[in-house]
């Protein structure tokens, strides 16, 4: 790079703005972390009850249908999130990691089509799918961190539509258009985490799990490189930061997190196919992301909700045909009238009610 | 001969040495079936290509990647159908479908993309709701039917051809008419004042404002060219294979890739793209029908691992 060139890059006004975002950031972090305990509010404790007993007031229907899926759904969403929120990497193929992680469970796991599984020990294929996944997440990153911004979606659809072709057309692993049926999450000792509690109670482990890791990364030192290579990929490298490592390591984390969402979908629909891992669904998971707002780790959980909540009444509202453009109609209006989503609102509407709160002293605006 | 040059005959020697080794083996094993391959590749080619054109001609200018293009195709499709029906006249179909999507195209730009100049991921995202909210909408009106076209007599029927004794007249119309395109989207971005200023926004958008030019009004007739062409597309893809729900996902996979590996923004490298997933997508179906998609799929990461800006990229 020329002189002339990098002068002109540092002179950018969007790098000068970058600047103090970033140590805004820092600054506000390290208290954070001692802090994080002190930083509990009563808001956290009532939302944690509330999902904690959930069960005992809603009736099965809810508390699978709504909650489980909602949670399973929201924590693929929350691994878009974190790579386009806090990576500023927006990738539509979380949900074909997802999906590869469901097909994997399926394929070393048991399933109808008893050509094709293994049928090995649930715990073995659960390991084996996640590690798999991950792999091909980090693929997906390695190939996608080449290009930037507008770039990474059209390369992300076209990983994930060819993933979906693939699914379709391979019998030999896939299983072509019927995909696997009868794929059911394992009875541990005397656990049957087919029943709509237990399995609950899953979801929300691992969605906890999930929201915590995020929370804490985008804080640790790791998740703040990453948001600086979102920033200002140019200085972060002059700052000796290995800007590709990053990124491909934060593809790999998002795999890890989509993969677990994926593995609690096959158990939650009990079957996968080719559909599991088409443009549809790909979008959904951004629809859900963008929906809640990419600017919170809790975001991809309210959009899930939402989500979910759309799916099964909007019959009522609208013929069940019609699916699709309510929840598209939802999604533009969202884009057109609120960028940053329903957390978005809750964030605008808290700094209106106190306004007297800054940003430094609100460490809970990544 | 310097060292790159050195370079790009190995790649060449790499890659070309297999693949004419590959056409020679087909050739002698079963002539017929390679050439009737080979010509099935170039229409398929061909129709990629117009899709594409408008796609990389839309980016290359307002950096809008417009995923509801494929809407535009099976849009288009649809009312050219209509049109067909109503008179009779496939002409007339392949005109209703350009000036619809056109229209569209254009009241997009409008209403939408206008109001969100440079902020790129939501323009990207706003499309993809549109896109959703589009095929719905279709799906309600035209049902999930597959609509068939039929091409005027002097296009339909078949030819003979040496070594394939039939091939559909209409497939080589495709690839003669998707030549003419081509030429005269060349002339048009080469030869006239309003492709000359669309040449000049592609470089620097800024300059060309300062020079006096409204900008806007150049935005407005590329977006409106570009979805044109996918409606045209959809009527003589649909003419060439059938129109149902799907094909705009189909479509807007293949412009995606092929703009990927061709390069983006730039119609040569459409073309040179279009070519080789048309001809891979074929060759693959003829010759190892499960795995076709992946060798599309390769040929993306080959290019994007030694050329990440594509073919005929260029730094944005």
């Amino acid at each position: 790079m020329s002189a002339a060139q990098w002068r002109k890059a540092m002179n950018n006004p969007a790098a000068a703005r970058a600047r103090p975002a970033l140590v805004a950031v820092t600054a506000a972090a390290t208290p954070s972390q001692v802090l994080l305990w002190r930083s509990l509010a009563p808001r956290h404790i009532l939302v944690l009850l509330a999902v904690l007993l959930y069960p005992v007031v809603a009736t099965p229907f809810f508390v699978y249908q709504i909650g489980a899926q909602s949670l399973a759904l929201g924590l693929v969403a929350l691994s878009l999130t974190f790579l386009g929120g806090y990576g500023g990497m927006v990738s539509l193929a979380q949900m074909t990691v997802a999906g590869l992680a469901g097909y994997m469970v399926a394929i070393f796991g048991s399933s109808s089509a008893v050509a094709i599984s293994l049928n090995w020990p649930w715990w073995l294929g659960v390991a084996m799918a996640l590690v798999i996944a991950v792999v091909f997440a980090s693929l997906v990153g390695w190939l996608s961190v080449r290009t930037e911004g507008i770039y990474t979606i059209m390369i992300t659809l076209a990983i994930g539509v060819a993933f979906f072709y693939l699914a379709q057309q391979n019998y030999t692993l896939f299983n072509g258009f019927q995909g696997f049926n009868k794929v059911f999450a394992p009875t541990v000792g005397e656990v049957d985490f087919r029943q709509p509690l237990p399995f609950y109670y899953l979801a929300l482990v691992c969605a906890l799990a999930g929201y915590g890791l995020v929370y804490y990364l985008v804080r640790a030192p790791f998740g703040l490189a990453i948001q600086g290579v979102r920033d200002n990929p140019r200085r972060m490298n002059a700052l000796g930061y290995n800007v590709t490592a990053h990124r491909v390591a934060a593809y790999a984390l998002a795999g890890l997190m989509a993969a677990v969402g994926g593995v609690l979908l096959v158990w939650y629909n009990g079957r996968i196919s080719p559909g599991t891992v088409g443009t549809g669904a790909m979008l959904n998971i951004l629809i859900i992301a963008v929906l809640g707002g990419m600017k919170h780790p809790l975001g991809g959980y309210i959009g899930a909700l939402l989500f979910v909540l759309l799916q099964n009444f909007a019959i009522d509202l609208v013929d069940r045909e019609r699916f699709n453009l309510v929840i598209g109609g939802v999604f533009l209006a969202v884009l057109l009238f609120s960028p940053d989503g329903l957390m978005g609102w809750w964030t605008s509407l808290r700094s209106r009610l106190q306004p007297q709160s800054g940003l430094a002293s609100s460490p809970r605006k990544p | 001969m310097t060292r790159s040059q050195r370079n790009l005959g190995l790649v060449w020697a790499l890659i070309g040495l297999p693949l004419a080794a590959l056409s020679l083996w087909g050739l002698v094993d079963n002539a017929r079936l390679y050439v009737t391959t080979l010509l099935n590749g170039l229409t398929l080619a061909c129709l990629y290509f117009i899709v594409a054109s408008g796609f990389t001609l839309v980016f290359g200018l307002m950096r809008n990647v417009n995923l509801a293009h494929g809407s535009l195709y099976l849009l288009g499709a649809y009312i050219g159908w209509m049109v067909g029906e109503h008179t009779g006249s496939w002409v007339l179909a392949v005109a209703a479908g350009f000036f619809s999507a056109a229209l569209v195209g254009l009241a997009l730009q409008w209403l939408v993309f206008r109001h969100m100049q440079g902020q790129d991921l939501r323009q990207t995202l706003v499309t993809i709701g549109i896109s959703i909210v589009m095929a719905d909408l279709m799906l309600w009106i035209w049902g999930a039917e597959i609509y068939t076209f039929e091409p005027p007599a002097w296009i339909y029927g078949s030819t003979s051809l040496p070594l394939v004794e039939k091939f559909p007249t209409y497939r080589l119309a495709v690839v003669v008419g998707a030549i003419g395109i081509g030429v005269a989207l060349w002339s048009f971005l080469n030869r006239t004042r309003v492709g000359m200023m669309i040449r000049a926004g592609v470089d620097d958008r800024a300059m060309l404002a300062a020079a006096g030019v409204n900008v806007q009004l150049v935005f407005a007739v590329t977006f409106a060219i570009g979805a044109g062409l996918a409606g045209l597309a959809g009527v003589i893809g649909g003419s060439a294979l059938s129109v149902s729900p799907g094909e705009d996902t189909r479509y807007l996979l293949a412009s995606l890739v092929v703009v990927i590996v061709g390069g983006m923004g730039s119609v040569v490298g459409a073309a040179i793209g279009a070519l080789l997933i048309g001809l891979a997508e074929q060759f693959g179906q003829a010759y190892a029908p499960t795995y076709s998609v992946v060798f599309t799929f390769v040929i993306m990461v080959a290019t994007l691992a030694f050329k990440p800006r594509g073919l005929m990229g260029q730094a944005a």
